[in-house]
């Protein structure tokens, strides 16, 4: 039996959770037939691209899937997609062919492509499974099952099975830590993983039994939607908002977004109305993108949001573009999420229908505006706005220089309005209701609620909507914690809060998060989660820039020193001495990849006190690391140091 | 014409300059390794960070603006510059004694400007590939610091020859030809793109060592110096064939 992605529905197959879920199969959109010659050629033991017939076999896959996504530059991504999908890896032959159909130099198209997390140049297996390595799925031992699938199918972590059946790796958060530990499998997203479910998968593999085919419940996301407020309780009717702002005006809707105070979801916090505002005095092509490229380990907000409140994002955006005159809008879907294109693209089907999406929106003559959907494919550098542009023009996704902002020059250069999908959700609502309505929850400066993806060391993980102006302590007793040893508000990235902070709130003027919640209890090791976070940003660095493509690994290095016990004082003025090094860079991420680090020293000094050697000299080289290439030659792991 | 405060120096600007451009306009140098007059600016070597009323910026992309209070020559800066280049040194493999650039690479230079007398940081040791297959270029990745000079120059010759590839640390410096090779690519000796690498990274061959030592380009003058002297003439002559 080979492996084939087919659109097959119900007896239990992924299409049949994916129904219940609330998710979509997408099977259709990417299937070849089950026994198709390419499958035939690509599933044979020596896959080398050289012989005239798997030529022919990659001419096919590429025309293939230019032929489904098209050849303009925000179709370059969908098509390395497609070719991995179908090829397993992004044969030579094929990124030839796809420079040639876009147009682009060979070495661009590398470029991009090499960028990726889940794009490879190099062949991956029939089965290529991630698990996710976030603190919180660590905590929850994703390690050790990783470990055992790894030991059960004979291969090693981050290696590709000798028959090329299957290859396992680590990716960063999955965006599933209420329910993980989590991997994907082929792009599917399995929670909840187990030792029990981990041989049964081990099982399927060996079988060969088509990811198709594999139980149900395995797929299956819960909701956890744990506290609802303003934006998950108001109930909603496509195309409410869009009408009331159509017989408003638009100065009416900028009115009311102004007197709502609604300030960017995505946590930088940038007031919703100016932006909008700016963009519409801006002349040019005016483009609307919603970023739902959430990578922020320990968010999951926006898969919730897209699962259930799709309509009402397009309708924010809907309403960006009644306000800026902008005729194209992309959502940019994280590609962890990909198990949502297609219901979203089933609800962007029915907004065509009901006339609030296409042409003369909504019976108007000059009213044109249409979204479509660009999945990425693994970078969390995508969440920052210009990168995020960057990829969707098809370029390597290198944030920009700014000034200029994207809200004067975005995408192709264009005045873009960039916003976070839980802020285009709540612009609905607010066109609606008004800003008034909005406006009674929060404080003085941050109004409305804020949807918290709480993980880790607590009763009941899951998704709180709060209304800003909560203390940390406060959404604790919601989640059900005990005992803890700090938690992590917004992220990596964000702020590291010791329990004796526990009074402060979550709002703009305080702490500003862009939802993710981490929190930990009081055994967790506060070096293991600093040295995780550290790992987390050396390796989603983009390496534009000096500081950040060199600083972020330099910060790791010294983070692994301590927590081995190798490193000593002058270590610690090192890792605090990067600080200023790292604020040099060129963007956000950064600018924050010291927080993690500088945070926990600044409340845990002790912990990093214990770890260091007292000494006054220590190597700048860890001589048993240094050796193990020459083990790895030799195949002596040390054996021989304990015959002596 | 607006004016800002360069190191408490009064300095006029055009409208629309960088810091950069206006320092050099000024015949006042900024270090900077990923910057050229002649092509748009990148921002990704941070060597030219200054601080703008207090805050880091790079001086090759901060539009200058007036009033603006630039210090570019603070103990403070300096030290940030200085990590910067070591990091350089550390994340590749640059080995001066032997590197037919010496003396003529700007990263060595850079490295002389600053006081630098150490790598500080441990080494990577990275392993990069050489690609000797161009009969008349040779390109050593060891060297390459990601300025992306010859990405740009190349385009500017129409070629495209020069990309980047990979991510982060494991970021790389590709070739556009069918096999990756630089004999295969449409490369010319006479390219910019062939001349503009600041570091030994792109060298035309059977040029090595013909300078003796104690003439090449920084055995007498400055990094500051040789860039006050060649770039800003090419600066003021962007500026005067815009104006015409």
């Amino acid at each position: 039996m080979i492996f084939c992605p087919l659109p097959l529905r119900g007896e239990g197959t992924i299409g049949h959770v994916a129904d219940q879920s609330g998710f979509q199969p997408y099977f259709e959109a990417i299937g070849f037939g089950r026994w198709s010659f390419i499958d035939l050629l690509f599933r044979s033991r020596s896959l080398e691209i050289d012989t005239a017939e798997s030529l022919d076999a990659v001419a096919a896959v590429v025309d293939k899937a230019v032929s489904q996504h098209g050849t303009r530059p925000q179709h370059l991504l969908a098509v390395l997609r497609q070719i991995q999908k179908d090829c397993h890896y992004l044969p030579k032959q094929a990124l030839q062919s796809v420079a040639r159909r876009f147009s682009l130099p060979l070495a661009r198209v590398v470029g991009v492509a090499e960028f990726y997390g889940f794009l490879h140049t190099q062949p991956r297996g029939e089965y290529d499974i991630y698990f996710s390595d976030c603190v919180i799925d660590v905590f929850h031992d994703s390690e050790a099952l990783m470990q055992r699938l790894c030991h059960r199918l004979r291969l090693q972590p981050g290696a590709v099975r000798g028959d090329r059946r299957v290859s396992i790796d680590t990716t960063s958060c999955t965006g599933l830590c209420d329910q993980g530990p989590a991997l994907l499998v082929n792009g599917w997203p399995v929670p909840r993983l187990t030792p029990t479910l981990m041989d049964a998968m081990a099982d399927h593999i060996e079988r060969r039994v088509p990811v198709t085919q594999w139980p149900a419940e395995w797929f299956l996301i819960e909701d956890h939607l744990c506290r609802h407020d303003l934006l998950l309780n108001t109930p909603w009717r496509p195309g409410t908002g869009l009408k009331n702002a159509l017989r408003q005006g638009v100065g009416w809707l900028l009115e009311q977004l102004t007197a709502s105070g609604l300030r960017g979801r995505g946590g930088a916090g940038f007031p919703t109305a100016r932006k909008w505002q700016f963009c519409r005095e801006t002349p040019g092509d005016h483009y609307v993108v919603c970023n739902a490229d959430e990578g922020e380990p320990g968010t999951f907000k926006d898969r919730e949001l897209l699962k259930h409140y799709a309509d009402q994002v397009f309708e924010g955006m809907t309403l960006a573009a009644f306000v800026t005159g902008a005729r194209l809008g992309f959502l940019y879907l994280r590609g962890e999420y990909e198990c949502l294109l297609r219901p979203l693209q089933a609800a962007l089907r029915q907004r065509r229908c009901l006339g609030l999406l296409g042409r003369n929106l909504c019976g108007l003559m000059d009213f044109h505006f249409d979204i479509e959907i660009v999945v990425g494919a693994g970078a969390y550098i995508c969440g920052e706005e210009s990168a995020l542009l960057n990829s969707i023009e098809g370029l390597r996704p290198h944030p920009r220089n700014r000034p200029p902002y994207p809200v004067t020059c975005g995408l192709w250069n264009q005045p873009t309005v960039v916003n976070n999908v839980e802020s285009f959700a709540a612009a609905s609502l607010i066109a609606v209701h008004g800003g008034e309505w909005f406006a009674k929850v929060g404080t003085e400066k941050s109004k409305g609620t804020k949807l918290l993806s709480i993980s880790g060391d607590c009763a009941r993980p899951g998704i709180y909507e709060v209304p800003f102006g909560i203390t940390v302590a406060e959404v604790l007793g919601l989640c059900g914690s005990g005992e803890t040893l700090g938690v992590q508000v917004g992220g990596p990235a964000g702020t590291f809060v010791a329990p004796s902070d526990y009074q402060r709130r979550i709002a703009y003027e305080d702490l500003g998060t862009g939802g993710s919640f981490m929190v930990f209890g009081s055994h967790r090791d506060i070096i293991d989660i600093a040295t995780r976070f550290a790992q987390f940003f050396a390796h989603e660095s983009c390496g534009f820039c000096t500081p950040c493509r060199v600083g972020t690994s330099l910060q790791l290095r010294l983070m692994e020193k301590i927590r081995r016990g190798w490193a000593t004082a002058g270590d610690i003025q090192e890792l605090e001495s990067l600080k200023q090094l790292l604020e040099a860079s060129h963007c956000g991420l950064g600018h924050t990849a010291h927080n993690p680090v500088q945070h926990t020293l600044a409340h845990y000094p002790g912990h990093y006190q214990a770890r260091l050697r007292d000494l006054d000299f220590s190597p700048g080289f860890d001589l048993d690391n240094e050796l193990e290439t020459a083990r790895q030659l030799t195949g002596r792991f040390g054996d021989h140091l304990r015959q002596v | 014409m607006p004016t800002i405060s360069f190191d408490g120096q009064e300095i006029t600007f055009e409208p629309g300059q960088t810091i950069i451009e206006a320092a050099m306009a000024s015949d006042l140098y900024i270090p900077h390794l990923c910057w050229h007059p002649d092509f748009p600016p990148h921002g990704s070597c941070k060597l030219c960070s200054v601080k703008v009323n207090g805050r880091i910026c790079s001086a090759c992309t901060f539009p200058a603006a007036e009033g603006q209070e630039v210090v570019s020559s603070s103990e403070e800066v300096r030290q940030l510059r200085l990590r910067l280049t070591q990091m350089l040194f550390v994340e590749g493999n640059h080995f001066c004694p032997s590197c037919e650039k010496s003396g003529q690479c700007e990263l060595q230079a850079m490295g002389y400007y600053l006081g630098m007398t150490d790598n500080h940081y441990p080494h990577f040791f990275p392993v990069r590939d050489i690609d000797a297959s161009h009969p008349h270029v040779l390109l050593d990745r060891d060297r390459c610091i990601f300025c992306e000079l010859c990405v740009r120059a190349s385009r500017a010759d129409g070629k495209n020859v020069f990309e980047l590839a990979g991510r982060g640390i494991h970021t790389r410096l590709v070739v556009d030809s069918p096999s990756g090779k630089l004999g295969d690519s449409n490369l010319d000796v006479n390219d910019r793109a062939a001349h503009i690498c600041p570091v030994g990274a792109i060298v035309v061959k059977e040029t090595a060592f013909r300078i003796p030592i104690g003439q090449r380009k920084y055995d007498r003058r400055t990094i500051a110096e040789v860039s006050v002297a060649e770039e800003a003439p090419l600066l003021r002559k962007r500026y005067e064939q815009k104006e015409d």
